[in-house]
């Protein structure tokens, strides 16, 4: 009897997995390696080898070093970054300051309008922002007319700075916001009653503690930054990185070795980062809501502040929304250069998008739900393999599907190249030239973030309700089907939104990938109506399409998880 | 044996006049009147919602008063900003600052104040040294147990000298155990400064075990003020009966007049009045569980009320024995100590409840 007893829980621990859980587990290491692992690995191993043949040599690192345009690209490409986090804080931080920290009209308003730049591919924006602060747009024009003089928003890296600090500013606003927002009131007492107040109190206790918050959303920015293609392509910035290995690829070929040494280069650069902010906000997690107590007092402002915060507010937000406004008359506008505003409007640009070029939206669609539809069943499963089950080596998955944050778009489309081309179906065509491989890139890079909002919905279900399913007779395999996955729909929706809205604007892999203008996104459209003078009217249009698909994504995602979290009693 | 550093000020008094306040429609705080005694420890006891989290934050100036002043020593201090009052409060969450060590929290307030380097080290030292934690001055905050962070925001507090010390449900965030250990632990240390302490709890044994006087609130009105023993033996009015320990309370009304004067409750059993005694309109009739007793005889008649009654439940509480016991269709509860060997009360028998009128008290709500 005893000696039985004993025996069964120990067996029951060294098999503590179905055969199905392990199967999946299996199913999803494969999928992972075959489209994200190995050809990050092809293009690491290129790099380091000879051209042609497998010996491992640094020439290939030597000669990137020795080139003086690479290291000017590699310089361009951190001043870019670092200059962008620079313009970012600047924009960001008034926002969240005073949305968060005084009784401010419209706080929700402006929270939600410095979310904006988000839902707009950046190279969208660098058209429109090329018209209103170009040498010959809007603000410049003025400027000359008014005062004799121009100033060089656009001109070169400035140009790249300028967009990517409005585009992505957001990131900084949110993490910011949200960190000050979280700032347990009694922390800011607690130094009241100490006799600190005013500008002391701020900078001692509550900058430090925003800190992390600040520092997740810069770090993010620069990585953002650092690994973007499009946006310099389209101003004509090719002394960066990221262009730089596109255009070795595509320019020069897939064979020449100076690609995937700057891609490494690329990877290199992101993983540090990433890693620094990691390191810098190792143990300084300060979540210091749990127990109970608002958020910062807000402050009533003086009439003076008011005017001052107000004024600074309405600036930082036309400058966001200038990109938008642009579009917009760009899409409408008939002829629109070396004047502040277009000369005549028309629709005749929304009728040639929905007409001849409703196929880069068709294309889309199709592409986008496919990815958000891989990334949420690879979210779900991962998430609930990770959380749920005791399967040993759980969690590379969950590290697997997260490196992808770490790899740049181009980087994972130039390995998809090299990878696939030499894989041919039966009748003879690359797999890296049919359009499910588009979709595979995008359901990877967007993976990390449908895999972190399946995690949040299956952390949200207790345990106990699986344990009652599995206690009245369900299998583990039919608890998942009736009790997890309808409880966690909310939030697997939410992934799905997220990827789908993401992928849809998605360039940076998609531009090595798109063999032909018949398989070609929305954004590739975007991309090539906006390299031609002519383009740029039906581009505006495509773009403005885009963007109102993305918000409406956006909005959706918002609302289910409002809802869900409402049905499910959680509130907040 | 170093000279040991003094953190103590003389002690000081804490005047609350008049003092309302609303938010919005909610009157949260309802014509406040309290006088705080130099060196006192004082508890504002009340259930969640009672208004005493309020008071206390708008004495450290979180709160701003509709009307009413506060005083502390004399001093009108309603109209001072937080960082001017010089009252050190210790939060609930004690509010520790995580981006710094248990040192440089403590040493906080000093700085605030430009206070001397030296000085600064000497008073952080011995405020430390006062709650025991020296050796931990280097820790973050997130290294320490609950109860030492509870200790490290007590010193934090006393090392700025405070006139006066407010402790909001300081307790609260600690096991049973702990709880008692540090509530003496406090004590004792209020004890030594000689500070005045305004203590903030919902549990009343934690008021009654460490505080000198208490005040009960209820609604945003201060029910009553008194020694916690004064509060027991004689409260002011049914919720003060009800919230400090079990009372029994019976509804009825009066009957009779004159020296036959006599409350009558549901069911007709009828409580003498005594000549003298002041019965409030709409009183009811109360009296503690251990103020009663249960005998299975007439007795002798030694002025105990001697009332027939049917055991209708029975509950071991260790020390004690409480039994429900029923009269006519109200049942009361009546605490007999438990001693071993001796016989109970089986449920559904019969007994004679005794119960001396002095103890039988009439309030109202």
């Amino acid at each position: 009897m005893t000696a039985i007893s004993t025996a069964t829980p120990s067996r029951a621990r060294r098999f503590a997995a179905t055969p199905g859980q392990i199967a999946l587990a299996l199913a999803i290491a494969a999928f992972l390696l075959m489209f994200l692992v190995l050809p990050v690995a092809t293009v690491i191993y290129v790099a380091f080898t000879e051209k042609g043949t497998s010996t491992f040599t640094l020439v290939n690192f030597y000669d990137f070093f020795r080139t003086e345009l690479f290291m000017r690209s590699l310089w361009n490409s951190f001043y870019v970054s670092a200059m962008s986090v620079v313009w970012a804080s600047v924009f960001a931080l008034p926002l969240a300051y005073l949305t968060t920290r005084f009784v401010f009209r419209g706080a929700a308003l402006v929270q939600t309008l410095g979310f904006l730049p988000l839902i707009m591919p950046p190279f969208v924006g660098a058209v429109a922002m090329q018209l209103f602060f170009g040498r010959n747009g809007s603000v410049n024009l003025l400027l000359d007319d008014w005062f004799g003089f121009k100033i060089d928003f656009m001109e070169g890296l400035n140009g790249v700075i300028f967009v990517q600090s409005i585009h992505y500013f957001p990131f900084i606003l949110i993490n910011l916001s949200a960190a000050l927002r979280n700032i347990d009131r009694a922390m800011e007492e607690a130094a009241q009653n100490l006799g600190s107040s005013g500008f002391r109190l701020f900078r001692r206790i509550v900058f430090p503690l925003a800190m992390p918050g600040y520092l997740a959303g810069a770090s993010l920015v620069f990585v953002k930054v650092f690994d973007d293609l499009a946006t310099p392509l389209l101003l004509n910035v090719k002394d960066m990185l990221a262009p730089q290995a596109y255009l070795r690829v595509t320019s020069i070929g897939i064979a020449d070795p100076m690609g995937y040494v700057i891609s490494v280069v690329l990877i290199v650069a992101s993983v540090a980062a990433m890693w620094l902010s990691a390191r810098a906000l190792k143990g300084r997690d300060y979540a210091t809501t749990q127990r109970g107590g608002g958020g910062l007092a807000r402050r009533v402002m003086t009439p003076w502040e008011a005017v001052l915060g107000y004024g600074v507010v309405i600036l930082i937000l036309a400058l966001v929304l200038a990109p938008h406004l642009g579009l917009l008359l760009l899409s409408f506008a008939t002829i629109w250069s070396f004047s502040p505003l277009p000369d005549a409007y028309t629709l005749a640009h929304y009728g040639r998008v929905f007409g001849e070029s409703s196929v880069y939206i068709k294309n889309t669609l199709i592409y986008a739900s496919l990815a958000g539809g891989i990334d949420i069943v690879l979210g779900v499963a991962i998430a609930y393999l990770v959380l749920r089950t005791k399967l040993i080596g759980r969690e590379w998955l969950d590290w697997m599907a997260s490196a992808a944050l770490a790899i740049p778009g181009v980087v994972l489309g130039i390995g998809y190249l090299r990878t696939f081309y030499g894989v041919t179906l039966p009748d003879g065509t690359p797999l890296a030239s049919l359009w499910i491989t588009i979709v595979l890139a995008l359901a990877i890079r967007r993976l990390p973030y449908a895999l972190r909002a399946c995690y949040a919905a299956l952390q949200q279900i207790s345990v106990s309700l699986e344990e009652a399913a599995e206690n009245l007779g369900a299998t583990k395999s039919r608890t998942v089907r009736r009790i997890v996955v309808p409880l966690m729909a909310g939030g697997i929706l939410a992934g799905f939104v997220t990827s789908f809205s993401t992928a849809a604007v998605e360039l940076s892999a998609t531009l090595m990938l798109v063999q032909s203008n018949s398989d070609a996104p929305l954004a590739y459209g975007l991309y090539v109506f906006m390299q031609s003078a002519a383009g740029r009217g039906p581009g505006a249009a495509l773009g403005v399409v885009a963007v109102i698909l993305v918000a409406a994504c956006t909005f959706l995602s918002h609302l289910i998880i409002e809802r869900s979290q409402k049905a499910k009693g959680l509130g907040h | 044996m170093n000279a040991p550093v003094s953190l103590t000020t003389p002690a000081v008094s804490v005047d609350i006049a008049g003092v309302n306040l609303s938010y919005g429609t909610n009157h949260v705080l309802k014509d406040v009147n309290l006088a705080i005694e130099p060196g006192e420890f004082f508890a504002f006891l009340g259930p969640s919602g009672c208004g005493k989290t309020t008071l206390l934050r708008l004495i450290a100036g979180f709160n701003q008063a509709d009307t009413g002043h506060v005083r502390i020593g004399g001093k009108d201090i309603t109209d001072l900003p937080p960082w001017k009052r010089d009252v050190g409060m210790v939060f609930q969450s004690y509010a520790l600052w995580p981006h710094m060590t248990v040192r440089r929290n403590v040493a906080f307030g000093l700085e605030e104040r430009g206070v001397k380097r030296a000085e600064i080290e000497r008073r952080v030292e011995a405020a430390l040294g006062l709650v025991g934690l020296g050796h931990l001055a280097e820790r973050r905050p997130s290294q320490l147990s609950g109860g030492q962070q509870q200790r490290v925001a007590v010193a934090r507090t006393v090392a700025i000298e405070p006139k006066v010390l407010l402790l909001d449900e300081p307790l609260s965030n600690l096991d049973a155990k702990m709880r008692v250990q540090v509530r003496r632990e406090l004590r004792d240390l209020q004890q030594r400064l000689g500070l005045t302490t305004i203590f903030v709890t919902h549990d009343q044994e934690e008021a009654n075990s460490i505080c000198d006087r208490i005040a009960v609130m209820n609604d945003g009105v201060v029910q009553q003020v008194g020694t916690p023993m004064e509060l027991y033996e004689r409260p002011a009015n049914l919720f003060v009966a009800g919230f400090l320990g079990t009372a029994n309370i019976l509804k009825g009304r009066v009957v009779g007049s004159g020296a036959d004067r006599s409350f009558e409750i549901d069911g007709g059993t009828r409580f003498p009045i005594a000549e003298g005694d002041r019965i409030p309109e709409g009183a009811a009739l109360v009296f503690r569980p251990q103020h009663a007793s249960l005998t299975d005889q007439a007795g002798p008649g030694d002025g105990a009320l001697s009332l027939p009654c049917v055991i209708a439940n029975r509950e071991f509480l260790g020390a004690s024995i409480r039994y429900g016991a029923r009269i006519g269709a109200t049942e009361v509860a009546v605490d007999m100590p438990f001693q071993s060997g001796r016989e109970l009360f089986e449920i559904g028998s019969e007994a004679r409840l005794r119960l001396s009128p002095r103890s039988l008290h009439w309030l109202s709500a």
